[in-house]
């Protein structure tokens, strides 16, 4: 029998169990040696974090125009300040600016668009951002129709001409790998060994060789009086190049499907077009997002490389920014704006990755 | 694949171009382009660098410039291309190119074995030495035992060691790899001496942080003409490009200025009424107008001026004249007569 029992109050889990305090004491200072360790740890990072924000926030100099407006006693983003149209649209003339600003416009809304899941019509704009943009944007920054004055190609530079040659590379590279990616795995001879050859030959050469082959030599085995826009030499090589990386990449999703997908799908009387892209590719191209995202960040870092054959990305408008008599001094600043700008194309992209798996994930994850 | 189709050719239909016979006729393909292509570096200080508005800016940027104002009277009529120094004879011997000023080195392989002709010399490089003003040095041969701080991968290296065992002397090489690296080793005293062109010894001074603590001794020891390059069998553009070279220093010998231009074209000097049209027109063997040099000086100015604004006491790299001061002036500067 029970009576005037009564009931003993909740009360807080003890306070080394949750909390910051809990969660330092588990995963910091769990026993001596790890409590050493953390400490050491902090005290690196001390080392290494205070002197750069001294240098990059307490100490810079942010207003100004000229040299003389930097103390000199941390970064000077005066330089960067300066420049920065530059960096962005490189040598493009000034008064044609206002092109460049449509054209990128253009591209972060089409990209927000199909990124955001909310947004209607993205089949539509999808197409419109495969076809149509191209074409807008090419009459647009290279001019020459419509009254637009025409901007040859090597005042293009700056943030525009990497954005530039990477949404190339990959929209280019995709399809062309997807297509060398099934021409491997195919049964007909001549088809299988010219995907071989071809992915065998593009993977077997560094890149900087491809760019060079195409900007030294090229030129001299075209007849003379025939010049190809050095820009166009340098996408058609970097786009054949990634697509090579592109196929393997591809092939190793494929392989990874079961057989009896596709037999299934035979089965059902699809046709080999019908059984790749309504059965086989759908799955691959799922599970490959890693390696493909994986391969876009790295064509994004190697747009660099075009510096190599005068063309000034981002990278190269800085360094040629650096070589400017008035603003000599400054490549640290410069470097960093530089450094930072391609962490953020990079990390977004790997991130949007992240998200786009969670999405597409149907269990088959481990 | 539809996409990637639409992008090659709408971009190969405006990328493909007729550049003309790249072994001739120069002088009709700049006129009908309306432009003058010129090879320059990706980046050079006070030779060849874009300035903040964009506009390349420097002393082998204004010899295009000078070629463009002969050839079409505007000086801006110019196609600037960048190459680094693989690239550059390629670009040239292509037709991609028509004039390259782009810090050349005029040798012997490269004029005879290229295709190519020098049309000049635009400026006197060596190699030079940078001291700081505390060891109270004054000139190259009292550096014997000193500590130098040396660009890897450069022939600097090698002159520098030619030089020192030829006088007789000792030296200590501290290399590094990148400019600013032997910036930072001369600026924490891990060396005396910092070696390098003097064209680039003014601009690696600038990056101290006390710039007026080093001085740049007078001697080089190297000899390092640089100058304007053209293709081989094209002897009219060959001589556009000599002879607008030619006008500037011409121009500064006679004392002509882009300021005082206009009054001089009355000038009773036969020798400045030559240069400027006024009496006969010695632009008609180039194929050119009479007031070819009076375009030149006047939108782009005398050698003085050029050198002054982009490389000497006007520029933030103040490069003293020496070698290349005017013949008459104890430099090696020397332009043939306008006649």
């Amino acid at each position: 029998m029970i009576h005037n029992q009564t009931m003993i109050d909740q009360r807080p889990a003890p306070s080394n169990t949750l909390g910051p305090m809990a969660w330092l004491r588990a995963n910091l200072f769990s026993s001596p040696l790890n409590t050493l360790f953390t400490l050491v740890g902090l005290y690196i990072l001390y080392l290494l974090v205070v002197p750069t924000i001294q240098w990059a926030f307490i100490n810079a100099d942010w207003i100004g125009t000229t040299r003389a407006d930097c103390s000199r006693e941390g970064a000077c983003w005066v330089f960067v300040n300066a420049r920065f149209t530059q960096f962005i649209y490189g040598l493009y003339p000034r008064s044609e600016i206002w092109r460049a600003n449509i054209v990128f416009g253009g591209f972060f809304t089409l990209i927000a668009w199909l990124a955001i899941p909310r947004l209607p019509l993205k089949r539509w704009v999808a197409v419109f951002a495969l076809v149509g943009f191209p074409v807008v944007a090419y009459v647009l920054l290279h001019g020459g129709y419509f009254d637009l004055p025409r901007v040859p190609t090597h005042r293009w530079g700056g943030l525009m001409l990497t954005l530039l040659l990477a949404s190339v590379g990959m929209i280019g590279a995709l399809p062309i790998g997807i297509v060398l990616a099934l021409g491997r795995r195919s049964n007909m001879p001549i088809v299988k060994s010219f995907c071989v050859i071809f992915i065998e030959f593009w993977r077997g050469v560094p890149l900087i060789t491809v760019l060079f082959m195409a900007s030294v030599m090229l030129p001299l085995f075209l007849p003379s009086g025939i010049s190809v826009d050095r820009l166009v030499r340098a996408l058609i090589g970097l786009t054949l190049f990634q697509s090579a990386y592109m196929a393997e990449v591809i092939r190793g999703g494929l392989q990874a499907i079961p057989k009896g997908q596709e037999e299934a799908a035979a089965a059902l009387g699809m046709t080999y077009w019908k059984r790749m892209g309504l059965i086989v590719l759908p799955q691959a191209l799922k599970m490959m997002i890693p390696g493909i995202v994986n391969t876009f960040i790295s064509l994004f870092k190697d747009t660099t490389l075009v510096m190599i054959i005068g063309l000034f990305d981002l990278l190269g408008i800085v360094q040629a920014a650096l070589s400017d008599s008035n603003w000599l001094g400054f490549s640290l600043e410069g470097y960093v704006f530089a450094a930072f700008v391609f962490w953020i194309f990079c990390f977004s992209m790997s991130r949007y990755s992240q998200y786009l798996e969670r999405k597409l994930n149907t269990g088959h994850k481990r | 694949m539809l996409n990637k189709k639409h992008w090659v050719l709408l971009a190969s239909a405006g990328a493909i171009t007729l550049t003309g016979a790249a072994n001739a006729a120069t002088l009709e393909d700049t006129i009908q382009r309306g432009a003058v292509q010129c090879g320059v570096s990706d980046g050079l200080p006070g030779f060849s660098a874009p300035d903040g508005d964009g506009n390349w800016q420097g002393l082998d940027v204004d010899v295009c410039r000078a070629v463009a104002a002969a050839v079409l009277g505007d000086a801006d009529a110019v196609n600037y291309i960048s190459l680094n120094a693989v690239e550059r004879f390629t670009a040239l011997q292509s037709g991609e190119v028509d004039v390259l000023s782009r810090n050349t080195t005029w040798t012997t392989t490269r004029d005879t074995t290229l295709g190519l002709n020098f049309a000049g010399v635009n400026f006197y490089d060596g190699i030079g030495f940078m001291v700081s003003n505390d060891l109270g040095i004054s000139g190259a041969d009292e550096l014997d035992g000193a500590a130098i701080c040396i660009q890897s991968g450069t022939t600097t290296e090698l002159n520098v060691a030619d030089y020192f065992r030829a006088n007789d002397m000792e030296f200590d090489p501290i290399v590094f790899d990148t400019s600013e690296q032997t910036v930072g080793g001369f600026q924490s005293g891990r060396c005396d001496v910092l070696t390098s062109d003097t064209s680039q010894l003014a601009a690696l001074r600038i990056q101290l942080d006390d710039p007026s603590g080093a001085v740049i001794l007078p001697d080089i020891i190297s000899k390092e003409p640089l100058g304007p390059v053209v293709r081989q069998g094209d002897d009219t553009w060959f001589n556009i490009v000599k002879w607008s070279l030619f006008a500037m220093l011409n121009a500064e010998e006679y004392g002509v200025t882009s300021e005082n231009v206009d009054d001089m074209t009355s000038s009773e000097n036969p020798d400045i009424a030559r240069l400027l049209g006024q009496d006969g027109n010695y632009g008609e063997g180039m194929g050119l107008e009479a007031d070819w040099a009076y375009n030149i000086i006047s939108q782009v100015g005398n050698y003085a001026e050029s050198f002054e604004r982009n490389v000497g006491m006007d520029s933030p790299l103040e490069i003293e004249r020496g070698a290349n001061a005017l013949w008459n002036q104890g430099g090696f500067q020397y332009a043939p007569p306008i006649r």
